[in-house]
C-alpha cells in the first residue's frame, strides 16, 4: 500500500514531471521562472493547490459526476452520466478553492499570504492544475491516491520551475544570440532540463 | 473601421493577419504553450488540435464581445471561463463522437483549451473592449497564429521523428529496410521545447524589432 504510494510520488515528481514531460502550465512557467525567489513564491502555491484540488475534485467526480455515481441519492438516478460537465465542475472547484486558500491564508498566516498573495489569483488558471485533475479522471485514482499524485506533481513542478529559474539567473553573464535572447533561449534551456529529467525514466520504487 | 471599407478593412485586415508573424501569440506573448507542445507529435493532432482552438476561440471572443456590456467587472473572470468551459464541452463531444481516435490521442488537451493562456488573454484584451465582427476576426488571426507555430513544429517533429507525415511514410526509416534513421529525440518531450525554441530564433532573426532587450 505504502510502496504503490511512494511509486506514484516519485512518478508524479520526476518521471512525469507537470512541466517538462507533459508541457503543463508552461505559460506561467516561462513568465515566472525569471528570478529564483518568485519561482519558490510560485512553486510554494503550485504545490498547495494541487494538493488541495487534485482530492476535492476526485471526491466531486465520485460522488456526484462519474456514470452512476448518483446512485447513492435514488436508485433512479443511477442512470446518469453527468461526466461531461467535467470541464466546468472543475474549473469552478479550482476557481473556488483557490479563493478559499487566499482567504484561510490572510487571516491565519499573513507572512505567508505575502509570499504567495499575488500568485493564487494566477493559478486558478494555470493547466497544471486542471491537467492534474483530468488526469486524475482518465487514471482513475481513488482518493489517497489524487491526494498523493496532486502533491507528487505540484512539487515536480515547483522543482523544475525553481531549478529553471536558478539558471535563468545564471544566463544574465552569458553572451546569447540577440534572436535567442529572453524566450528562445529559455526554450532550450527547458529542453535540456527535460533531457536531464529523462533519465529518472524508468525509476521503480 | 470605415464602413465603406466593407468587413475588410484596414482594422479588420490587422486583426486578422498580425497575430500570424507581427505579434504571435505563441512565439512573440508566450501564451497557449502548454498544449502547443503536447500535441505536435504528430501532424494530424496537431491540426485537430489547431481547429478546435480556433473554433473555441473564435466564439468565445463573439460570444464575450456581444455581452461585454453586461458583464459586472468583478465577476468577468468566472463569466469568461463559464462560456470558454461550455464551449469546450460541445467541442469535446463533437470531437468524440466524429473523430474518436484522435480524441483519444488529445486526452486531456482538448480540455485544456479552458486554461489555455490564449483563449482567455483574447477575451480579456480584445473581445471586452470590440465589437463582435472585429472580435471574431481577432479569434480567427490568433487561432491561425497558433495554429502555424502548432503545425511547424508537428510537421518537424512526424517527419524526422518518425520519417512519417499524416501517417504517411517519406523517408523510408532503416526498421522497414529504408535508409533513414529516426531521431528518436524529436519525438520527446526535449524535441519540442528546442524546435519551438529554434522557430522563435529563426522568426526574431527575420523581424528583429521583437528581439528582447538586454537586462
Amino acid at each position: 500500500m505504502l510502496e504503490s504510494y511512494l511509486s506514484l510520488f516519485a512518478k508524479a515528481t520526476f518521471v512525469e514531471n507537470m512541466a517538462l514531460a507533459f508541457f503543463l502550465g508552461m505559460c506561467s512557467f516561462l513568465a515566472v521562472s525569471k528570478k529564483v525567489e518568485t519561482a519558490i513564491g510560485l512553486g510554494g502555491a503550485v504545490i498547495f493547490v494541487l494538493a488541495v484540488t487534485c482530492p476535492a475534485n476526485q471526491v466531486i467526480h465520485e460522488y456526484l459526476l462519474r456514470e452512476g455515481a448518483l446512485a447513492w441519492i435514488s436508485p433512479e438516478l443511477a442512470e446518469v452520466d453527468l461526466s461531461f460537465l467535467n470541464f466546468l465542475v472543475f474549473i469552478g472547484t479550482i476557481a473556488a478553492m483557490v479563493q478559499i486558500v487566499e482567504m484561510v491564508l490572510d487571516r491565519y498566516s499573513p507572512s505567508l499570504y505575502a509570499a504567495l498573495g499575488v500568485f493564487l489569483p494566477l493559478i486558478a488558471v494555470n493547466c497544471a492544475i486542471l491537467g492534474a485533475s483530468l488526469f486524475m479522471v482518465e487514471r482513475d485514482y481513488n482518493f489517497g491516491e489524487s491526494l498523493v499524485y496532486g502533491l507528487g506533481s505540484g512539487i515536480g513542478w515547483a522543482l523544475a520551475v525553481i531549478a529553471l529559474a536558478a539558471i535563468r539567473e545564471r544566463m544574465r553573464y552569458s553572451n546569447v544570440p540577440p534572436a535567442l535572447r529572453g524566450l528562445g533561449i529559455t526554450f532550450i534551456l527547458t529542453g535540456l532540463m527535460a533531457i536531464g529529467f529523462m533519465a529518472f525514466a524508468g525509476i521503480q520504487l | 473601421m470605415s464602413a465603406q471599407h466593407g468587413i475588410f478593412g484596414k482594422a479588420q485586415r490587422e486583426a486578422l493577419i498580425d497575430p500570424l508573424f507581427n505579434n504571435n501569440p505563441i512565439a512573440l506573448q508566450v501564451l497557449g504553450v502548454c498544449s502547443a507542445l503536447a500535441v505536435t507529435t504528430k501532424l494530424e493532432t496537431a491540426v485537430v488540435m489547431s481547429i478546435a482552438l480556433t473554433v473555441v476561440l473564435t466564439f468565445s471572443n463573439v460570444i464575450i464581445s456581444l455581452m461585454r456590456n453586461f458583464i459586472p467587472p468583478s465577476i468577468r473572470i468566472v463569466v469568461q471561463l463559464t462560456v470558454i468551459a461550455s464551449l469546450v464541452i460541445i467541442t469535446d463531444q463533437v470531437l468524440k463522437a466524429y473523430v474518436f481516435e484522435v480524441s483519444k490521442q488529445l486526452s486531456v488537451f482538448v480540455g485544456l483549451i479552458i486554461t489555455n493562456c490564449i483563449v482567455m488573454g483574447r477575451a480579456e484584451a480584445y473581445a471586452m473592449q470590440n465589437g463582435p465582427v472585429l472580435s471574431a476576426l481577432d479569434g480567427v488571426g490568433n487561432g491561425l497564429g497558433y495554429s502555424l507555430v502548432l503545425i511547424v513544429v508537428a510537421f518537424f517533429r512526424e517527419l524526422l521523428g518518425s520519417g512519417k507525415l499524416f501517417g504517411l511514410t517519406i523517408l523510408n526509416p532503416i526498421t522497414e529496410g529504408g535508409w533513414y534513421n529516426p531521431n528518436g529525440l524529436m519525438v520527446l518531450a526535449p524535441g519540442a521545447f528546442f524546435l519551438i525554441g529554434f522557430f522563435i530564433w529563426g522568426l526574431r532573426a527575420w523581424k528583429p524589432e521583437q528581439i528582447e532587450p538586454e537586462e
